[in-house]
């Protein structure tokens, strides 16, 4: 019965973990349809942003659900600004140019902070499980996960920015010409994408920590789930998220950490063999 | 003959690969031959690319895989049957077999660019993984440890074929390099020139268009990434017993990277260009290593994105384009 808890727990873990990093890429290429391949290096300086603050001795909260978040979202700005929009939709040199970019970041925070890793205790402590003990920031791991990705739902459904950023996604020209200016719409939903990633980087830093060459475990992963998600990008990514997660953990239970990473990859390109555009290209259209 | 009405580049080629062969190794020490074959086997592999990318249109991030896997197989086979004749004709097959399997997931339903380079960079990532898990004396093919992170150590090098005291040493390992260079962009050239060639360009130019004239896209853009992942195979067989090692770092996002930047910087859609690019790129990152001024992912990463958002055209082309306008009008160079 405890083995069940825990393993549960483990699961439910797993597949939070890969749904907080694919959010904010959901929001940026589920959405937006912007290729950004230097998404796991925004996880990493938001992954960095929390670990220097806090190791500055800001407050841990504040380090973790605001800086963090905001100096992604200023990079995110950025990038969009003097890169993103410059390439106007050519998909190659997108894909190229975020490439260039997430090198850039890895240098750079190598050159500044060096190969090392830096990191965070996990808060909390831990719990008693029969005779399992249990890291209580697995559940804060999980139930910011479920906050998440409900407040991004209810923003997107129920909000007038949200119905903006939709109809803008769903039709560009005809939004614009309803008078919506989407060139901005689209630069802030870069940003709100952004800071997800920062979030993200920073809620899983004390268990992960951080170091330049982080974001390569993160990207590949990442843009499997959204893609793997399909067209519509919320629902999508958190349903693939589980199909990986589960799939991914248990492989790891059954036999080394490593298996499950590739599992993972396996199962995702044959997939996307069945299903070439996605859970959602086929089931749940409806959803957001 | 397209290849051959092209004669300014078609003689470029030949004269830069006559010194290749002929004066390089006469006119240097052997030290700079064996840094210079590296620079060679690279730009075999950027060729493998340039063909895939530029002319199939298939933006692989794979080549790294296929190039890694290459160098695998033929480490593991020429440790265990000590002879390389054969373990060579593997560093090809085994690649070109996986690349095969690969594009049949790939090709046999439309999918995007995006899904398709997501999907290559899976799988140097998969064999980044499983083989730096190789470590311990369980992990073994034969008589070759795996080794983990740590790679395959003391390859032993390629030999004359069928007989294993007779070794290639340096000088001979650079010349050999240079005529296989020499081979696979002749043997692309051709290829592009026969109506196979033809067909591959008009699907990458449009390829509803080229799928309502008849042509089957799909075996062909197989063919193509088959014959892709077989070059660079090619290329990971020599890169192992230049250095008589092979580790995982083959399969790294990093060196996936800088293939991609080679091509780049030549130029997308020309041959000579991948090679001039891979040159150029290596050279400045040597020195930069040697010189210790900054870190090389900084430097490739924004000369990376000043070249997609100042000079997407790369080198070749724009030289193209600069002759054509010294040149008198109403001739085609190309």
């Amino acid at each position: 019965m405890d083995l069940a808890l825990v393993v549960g727990l483990h699961l439910l873990h797993a597949i939070a973990s890969l749904a907080l990093i694919s959010v904010g890429l959901a929001v940026i290429f589920g959405m937006l349809r912007v290729i950004n391949f230097a998404h796991g290096e925004f996880l990493m300086v938001g992954g960095y942003a929390f670990v220097l603050s806090a190791g500055a001795g800001v407050n841990l909260w504040l380090a973790m659900l605001v800086i963090a978040p905001a100096v992604v979202g200023m990079l995110g700005y950025l990038v969009e600004r003097l890169v993103i929009r410059q390439l106007r939709g050519d998909v190659i040199a997108t894909i190229l140019a975020t490439w260039g970019l997430s090198l850039f970041l890895v240098g750079l925070a190598a050159t500044v902070l060096g190969y090392h890793q830096q990191g965070v205790a996990p808060p909390f402590g831990t719990i008693q499980i029969g005779s399992y003990t249990i890291g209580i920031y697995t559940f804060f791991v999980i139930g910011v996960t479920i906050l998440v990705i409900l407040a991004l739902f209810a923003w997107l459904r129920w909000s007038r920015a949200g119905l903006l950023v939709r109809g803008t996604m769903q039709d560009g020209e005809l939004a614009a010409g309803l008078g919506a200016d989407t060139v901005r719409i689209r630069s802030a939903t870069f940003v709100l994408g952004s800071a997800l990633s920062g979030l993200a980087g920073a809620v899983l830093a004390p268990l992960a920590g951080v170091l330049p060459e982080i974001g390569a475990t993160y990207v590949v992963k990442a843009f499997i789930t959204v893609i793997s998600g399909g067209a519509t990008a919320l629902t999508g990514t958190t349903l693939a998220a589980a199909l990986f997660g589960l799939t991914s953990q248990a492989a790891a239970f059954v036999s080394r950490p490593v298996v499950g990473e590739v599992a993972l990859l396996v199962v995702a390109i044959a997939l996307l063999r069945v299903l070439p555009t996605g859970i959602t290209g086929r089931y749940f259209r409806k959803a957001l | 003959m397209n290849w051959l009405r092209d004669r300014t580049g078609l003689l470029g080629a030949g004269v830069a690969g006559a010194v290749l062969i002929a004066v390089v190794p006469a006119a240097t020490e052997v030290y700079v031959q064996f840094e210079l074959t590296l620079f060679l086997i690279f730009a075999i592999l950027a060729l493998s690319l340039a063909w895939v990318w530029g002319f199939g249109g298939i933006l692989s991030f794979g080549q790294s895989a296929f190039f890694g896997l290459g160098a695998y197989t033929f480490a593991v086979a020429v440790i265990n049957l000590g002879e390389s004749t054969l373990p060579i004709l593997l560093g090809v097959l085994v690649p070109a077999l996986l690349a095969g399997l690969l594009g049949y997931f790939l090709f046999w339903r439309r999918i995007s660019d995006v899904y398709l380079a997501v999907i290559t960079l899976a799988v140097s990532l998969i064999f980044y993984y499983l083989i730096g898990a190789s470590a311990g004396s369980q992990y073994r093919i034969g008589a070759a440890l795996l080794g983990g992170y740590n790679g395959i150590p003391s390859v032993p090098p390629i030999n004359v074929p069928g007989a294993p005291e007779q070794p290639l040493v340096y000088g001979d390992l650079y010349i050999l390099t240079a005529i296989v260079l020499a081979i696979v962009y002749g043997g692309l050239r051709w290829l592009l020139a026969t109506d196979f060639g033809r067909v591959v360009v008009a699907i990458r130019e449009n390829e509803e268009r080229a799928q309502l004239l008849g042509y089957d896209v799909r075996m062909r853009k197989l063919a193509v990434f088959v014959i892709g992942g077989g070059i660079a195979g090619l290329a990971g067989v020599l890169f192992a017993a230049w250095g008589a090692y092979v580790s995982p770092n083959v399969f790294s996002m990093t060196f996936t990277a800088q293939i991609i930047v080679w091509v780049l910087v030549g130029g997308l859609g020309t041959l000579s260009g991948a090679v001039i690019g891979c040159v150029l790129v290596q050279a400045v990152m040597t020195w930069l290593g040697e010189a210790k001024l900054a870190d090389t992912n900084l430097v490739l990463g924004a000369g990376f994105v000043l070249l997609v958002l100042f000079a997407r055209r790369g080198l070749v082309p724009g030289l193209r384009d600069l002759l054509a306008r010294i040149r008198p009008p109403g001739r085609d160079p190309r």
